[in-house]
């Protein structure tokens, strides 16, 4: 029922009637939400305020934003599915089609709601608004929400469009962020509801890793895939937040920034933010560095070259050092990572031998292990493969 | 009053250790806002400290008046109530607690008392202090519930609540929680750090410090603060005048863990390993963490063991603390750990010596 085949039907127009005034009594709670939070005032998100409201201004997707300027131009849109790494513009994308749909005044009160407190915006909490819902399967993510909350709200029947300016097609929008986290049980569940609702509901999807959306729910949607941005696209996009914000950076803090953000924008943002609230309006490599929780290069290098040294009382010292110096270690393991994979002079198969143990390390310290521990024995192992030492012990 | 309470710096103005942590604190608060919070760093390394200081530099000094409650809670939770007591400490200003002593049930109590915080919103006459604030300990022995369930009451109620989290880990804090706190990374005081905080606190009771003892003091405390400025106060109980080489007190379970460690070295039969048994149950019903045990007991044998031994020794010792954490009794695995390294170091013997 959504691709030409025929008009969708109108619903009755006391039907309509009714949702106008819903619409203007959410309108106006959010309203009074959002000058409670002015009150306590520190005067917005960065990552809010910088957020593109036009899905032509989303940076970098080009594909991902061809495709749906022509979706808009006929007002018309399918079920999505966007995926992707995290901070590459999904939700923002899908935030931006419902503003150019609807024009959402609504919405926009409802993110500097979210905005004054918290550094990112991946969980909207769910509104009533009547035409966008932007839930988060995360926080509930059983059955029960599915088959009650979702299913009624996808059922309300909607009303003519009557914001000029916006095309206001005549279905409402169902924005399920995270919904990878989202149970097997529930997706099938929303299987039934996508199709019995579509004439009067859309979906989107957004989710990191699609693998975990079942294939019939993933089959009915049309999925974008979102890349992660180079590193010349996150410098433009910081550059153009800083002059915005009146932030000083220099050459080598914009390279630091872009390069421990990996990829994700949202992640530059917030660290760039919180710099600023700490260290003022001029921002080092070196202040940027302490707020992301990123491990200096030269500590880590210090590890390794202490694993390379085949000293072990040596590598124990860094790994005390590293321990007393409060670095996660679960970071630690990344960057180590990281060199060890970079490096030219170990051969392949040293290399599988320490990733090897990295990788159940991580695994030990996500089930609670002491870190000291951990860190010590990968920095071991690392040493016995780095001196080609066996792997076990033997004694004949 | 011990000297560590004695001594513990009640402003930010008078840090010493961390001083420019503390300023940029100061630069933080003083907006009259501060965002949500997240100590992480080694015990001893002056987080609470911090933490108290920051409170009053915010509310000025009605944030120290304190008092202990044990409260009752009864949770609504769908189809049965729970009934949850704990212990919080609170001034007008804040509240401080340690979620994760509720046990499994630790989401509910983020959650209910973040809400009735929430609603008993604070009036400032001066109308500038619109939020309290919430103080968490050990939020990486949270559940993985109960953190998640802490990301969205953070952004439900964060007008009225600011959250300020402890922990010493922050690998076990959650991605989510984290990025939505500043991170603010405490790291252990050097030694000269420590020496001089203790030199300070020398000059303070008027005592007279021989040259190099409280390098020696600060050598010894494993980079902890805390352990140190004990460990100072104990030696001047124990001798004064101080003399040049005057020993300092190891603490008594530590001792204790190297005498395990020098039974283990010096014979490996069952004999010995049931011996051991019962020196690690004595340790385990004085409440010293298997844990800390197990650290330390490795530490003691790494002292006396060859390389290529050493490399072995601390894999198993990985090994048997995951195997803990994930099962039920500390001590099999404790136990474990002594007949492994008994085993590989008679082997080791046998094979160098026949």
């Amino acid at each position: 029922m959504k691709w030409g085949k025929g008009k969708p039907q109108r619903s009755l127009s006391s039907q309509g009637r009714t949702r106008c005034l819903k619409l203007k009594k959410t309108k106006r709670r959010f309203k009074e939400n959002g000058e409670r939070e002015n009150r306590t005032g520190d005067g917005g998100n960065v990552g809010e305020r910088g957020r593109p409201k036009q899905v032509k201004d989303v940076a970098s997707q080009e594909e991902v934003v061809r495709v749906l300027t022509n979706t808009l131009e006929t007002a018309n849109c399918p079920h999505m599915l966007f995926y992707g790494p995290p901070g590459t513009g999904k939700t923002t994308t899908a935030l931006a089609i419902a503003h150019q749909l609807f024009g959402l005044l609504l919405l926009k009160e409802e993110l500097h709601a979210i905005s004054t407190v918290t550094f990112i915006l991946m969980t909207v909490p769910i509104t009533l608004s009547n035409e966008v819902r932007v839930s988060n399967a995360s926080d509930d993510r059983g059955i029960n929400v599915v088959r009650t909350k979702i299913k009624d709200f996808a059922a309300v029947a909607v009303g003519t469009g009557t914001r000029p300016g916006y095309p206001c097609p005549p279905y409402k929008i169902i924005i399920l962020d995270e919904a990878d986290s989202m149970t097997e049980d529930a997706q099938n569940a929303l299987r039934r509801t996508m199709e019995t609702y579509s004439k009067v509901t859309r979906f989107f999807f957004i989710c990191n890793y699609i693998s975990r959306i079942i294939e019939p729910l993933a089959s009915r949607c049309a999925k974008f895939r979102f890349k992660s941005l180079s590193e010349e696209i996150m410098y433009n996009r910081i550059l153009h937040i800083c002059k915005e914000e009146g932030l000083n950076l220099d050459s080598e803090a914009l390279s630091t920034l872009s390069s421990i953000s990996e990829g994700d924008l949202r992640r530059a943002i917030t660290y760039l933010q919180s710099a600023a609230r700490l260290f003022g309006s001029s921002i080092s490599a070196k202040d940027l560095i302490s707020v992301s929780g990123v491990i200096p290069q030269d500590a880590v290098q210090a590890l390794f070259a202490a694993c390379k040294s085949g000293q072990f009382d040596q590598a124990n010292k860094e790994v005390n050092n590293i321990i007393s110096e409060g670095y996660p270690v679960s970071q630690m393991l990344n960057q180590l990572f990281e060199v060890v994979v970079n490096a030219d002079d170990i051969s392949d198969e040293q290399k599988a031998r320490i990733c090897k143990r990295l990788g159940e390390a991580d695994k030990c310290l996500v089930d609670g292990a002491d870190e000291y521990l951990q860190l010590l024995d990968v920095a071991s192992n690392t040493m016995k493969a780095l001196s080609n030492m066996p792997e076990e012990l033997k004694f004949d | 009053m011990l000297w560590v309470d004695k001594y513990r710096p009640r402003t930010l103005d008078k840090v010493i250790v961390h001083d420019d942590i503390a300023s940029n604190l100061k630069k933080l608060v003083s907006e009259q806002d501060c965002p949500h919070l997240l100590f992480y760093g080694p015990p001893g390394s002056g987080k609470k400290t911090l933490i108290m200081a920051l409170l009053k530099q915010m509310f000025g000094p009605g944030a120290e008046k304190v008092k202990m409650e044990n409260k009752a809670w009864k949770i609504d939770a769908g189809s049965r109530t729970i009934e949850l007591e704990l212990t919080t400490l609170s001034s007008t200003h804040h509240v401080e607690l340690n979620p994760s002593d509720a046990g499994f049930q630790d989401r509910y109590i983020v959650q209910e008392i973040i809400k009735e915080m929430a609603k008993n919103r604070p009036i400032d006459t001066k109308g500038k202090k619109g939020f309290k604030v919430l103080v968490l300990n050990e939020v990486d022995k949270l559940s993985r519930e109960a953190q998640h369930s802490l990301r969205r009451t953070m952004e439900k109620y964060s007008a009225s609540c600011r959250l300020i989290l402890c922990c010493n880990s922050s690998s076990k804090v959650t991605e989510a929680v984290r990025s939505r706190c500043l991170n603010i990374r405490v790291n252990a005081p050097t030694n000269d750090q420590i020496v001089k905080v203790l030199e300070f606190i020398g000059k303070k009771e008027g005592l007279q410090l021989p040259a190099g003892f409280a390098a020696r003091i600060a050598n010894h405390s494993n980079r902890s603060l805390r352990r140190a400025v004990l460990a100072f106060e104990t030696c001047k109980v124990q001798q004064y005048p101080f003399t040049v080489d005057q020993g300092i007190p190891p603490l008594d379970w530590e001792q204790y863990v190297s005498e395990i460690a020098s039974d283990i070295i010096n014979e490996q039969s069952p004999k010995r390993l049931f011996l051991v048994r019962g020196k690690l149950y004595e340790l385990l019903v004085n409440c010293i963490p298997p844990q800390i045990i197990l650290k330390k007991l490795l530490s003691e044998l790494l002292k006396k063991l060859d390389s290529e031994l050493k490399h072995e020794i601390c894999h198993w010792a990985a090994y048997y603390e995951h195997r803990m954490c994930l099962g039920q009794k500390a001590i099999f695995h404790i136990e474990a750990f002594v007949a492994k390294f008994m085993s590989i170091y008679k082997g080791f013997l046998i094979a160098t010596f026949g």
